[in-house]
């Protein structure tokens, strides 16, 4: 691995590099003993605890019906999101003042608070001013809250997404006689689509793992509340919890390997004009975003 | 108009967000730079561990860990963080731990991001020009990739901000949590709404403002 911190190593350095790798291996074996002794100590690798998850009833009657409602949840916040963000990110870039001020005012507000907030008052809104029934609230609550918050981050996507394309299509268009709004319908925001879907996928994870707020704080019974029945009936909460933390990282690796596959291969692809929004360009560094200081998102 | 204020510190809420906030903020800079350090390291080993380590924390809902430190940690393990008979202190403790360990994960990101964008030829140059080792990570490397990191790691620190909230599911009386019981006992809920918003807004619009222009206005113009 080439770096700009470091040459090739010489033969000093390799020496020094493997006497390195040893210590480490040495601290990272202690610890890891350490853990399993912990574990060890307080009764946690007994077999009566791990065994209910060879059973089909824990996967059946806990956590797969836990799995199902957290993907319920942020499939239809992302489907919601979507549409309500392209509005918010097109007004903002409108040419009316009028329209793009309150637009920007709308999508700084919701991704300045946090997403729990919008939650909890969303779901007081129901209690007194719906007939939701208590049984569905919870996840009403929930998407309500996951879409007003993503919906403005995906607003962010779709401005940069468009902004990322090649000025000469915007004058391509305006020569051959387009008008604004069809520029925009169908010239810019078709391929900005294609290159925000990297972007998008990632922040389905950060959706997946917002879902699991509203099982602690407002008994959506997605996955980390199945957790806690489970839990309670076989009395294995620390299997139980890294069980749980599992089907998490195996559910978000897949959907961050499918965005990272998509961008490779949009980057490869002959047609298009080569525009593409990796996850990390509106994640990590929304300053790559002309006009936007970002308020932070997608942690 | 704002009696329903009455009875409730909300200002003692926020201090305690605020509270969270610089004490994860500094735990997940120390142990994030650390996780840099190792991701960026020649050592295989340490490279693999670092990529472990944010590759899986990252994946992991934070409400998972921080609800994980509170069942797990401290009812399991009896990891009481030095305040076994205060609740409150050891719930404040452990949401800080659970904070530290998952947005260090993202501090390792922004930071191994911020190196990436020094260009190699920088090294290059000035190991031409005859620097040392430690000379061209002085002068040449380390002062590009400090000033190109201030943009993401604001981002993550506002971020952080806002997580603190999870923080309530294990109980720590922070903003969200006042907000819950505030929100389910008093009638104006658009107002109490509004105000716990407004905080939120307060705390993290100006940081995002200010570190933004000041990350714009020293990265590195290529």
């Amino acid at each position: 691995m080439s770096s700009v911190l470091y040459d090739a190593p010489g033969p000093r350095a390799k020496r020094r590099n493997v006497l390195l790798s040893i210590l480490f291996f040495v601290l990272l074996a202690l610890l890891l003993w350490w853990l399993w002794e912990k574990m060890d100590d307080k009764n946690q690798l007994e077999w009566a605890l791990w065994e209910p998850f060879t059973t089909s009833q824990a996967w059946t009657t806990y956590l797969l019906p836990g799995l199902a409602d957290t993907m319920k949840a942020a499939a239809l916040s992302m489907i919601i999101a979507l549409p309500l963000g392209a509005f918010l990110g097109i007004s903002r870039m409108s040419d009316h003042r009028w329209v793009r001020v309150p637009a920007g005012a709308v999508v700084e507000f919701f991704r300045a608070i946090p997403v729990l907030l919008l939650m909890l008052f969303a779901n007081e809104l129901y209690v007194r001013s719906s007939d939701i029934s208590s049984e569905d609230r919870p996840m009403y609550a929930v998407v309500t809250g996951l879409v007003l918050y993503n919906a403005s981050v995906l607003a962010e996507v779709v401005r940069a997404g468009i902004l990322a394309l090649p000025k000469g299509q915007t004058e391509a268009a305006f020569a051959i006689g387009l008008r604004k709004g069809q520029t925009m319908t169908s010239i810019l925001l078709p391929q900005a689509v294609t290159a925000m879907l990297p972007a998008i996928v990632s922040q389905l994870v950060v959706i997946v793992k917002d879902t699991a707020l509203g099982g602690v704080m407002l008994g959506f019974t997605e996955l980390l509340n199945a957790r806690s029945t489970l839990a309670a009936n076989y009395a294995n909460v620390v299997p139980s919890f890294i069980v749980v933390a599992l089907i998490f990282i195996v559910v978000n690796f897949i959907l961050t390997s499918f965005a990272s596959w998509l961008e490779g291969r949009l980057r490869r692809s002959k047609r298009g004009t080569g525009a593409v929004l990796a996850p990390d360009d509106v994640e990590d560094n929304p300053a790559a975003i002309p006009g936007s200081y970002g308020t932070g998102q997608a942690v | 108009m704002f009696d329903f204020l009455e009875g409730y510190d909300v200002l003692a809420a926020f201090w305690l967000t605020i509270k969270l906030t610089v004490f994860s903020a500094v735990g997940s800079l120390v142990w994030g730079t650390m996780l840099a350090a190792m991701r960026v390291s020649p050592v295989p080993l340490m490279r693999g561990f670092g990529t472990a380590y944010v590759n899986i924390v990252r994946n992991i809902p934070l409400t998972v860990i921080i609800v994980f430190t509170s069942l797990g940690l401290a009812d399991i393990f009896g990891m009481t963080m030095g305040a076994s008979h205060d609740f409150n202190l050891q719930g404040f403790r452990l949401a800080v731990l659970g904070l530290v360990a998952y947005t260090a994960a993202f501090v390792c990101e922004s930071i191994r991001s911020g190196i990436n964008t020094v260009p190699l030829g920088q090294a290059e140059a000035a190991r031409a020009i005859g620097l040392s080792f430690s000379q061209t990570l002085r002068l040449v490397i380390l002062p590009q990739a400090f000033r190109s990191v201030i943009g993401p790691l604001t981002n993550v620190l506002i971020a952080l901000t806002k997580n603190t909230t999870v923080a309530a599911a294990i109980g720590v009386a922070e903003a969200a949590f006042l907000m819950k019981e505030m929100i389910e006992n008093e009638a104006q809920t658009l107002a109490i709404g509004a105000v716990f918003a407004l905080g939120f807004v307060v705390l993290t619009l100006p940081t995002g403002l200010l570190l933004g222009w000041l990350g714009k206005r020293l990265a590195v113009k290529r």
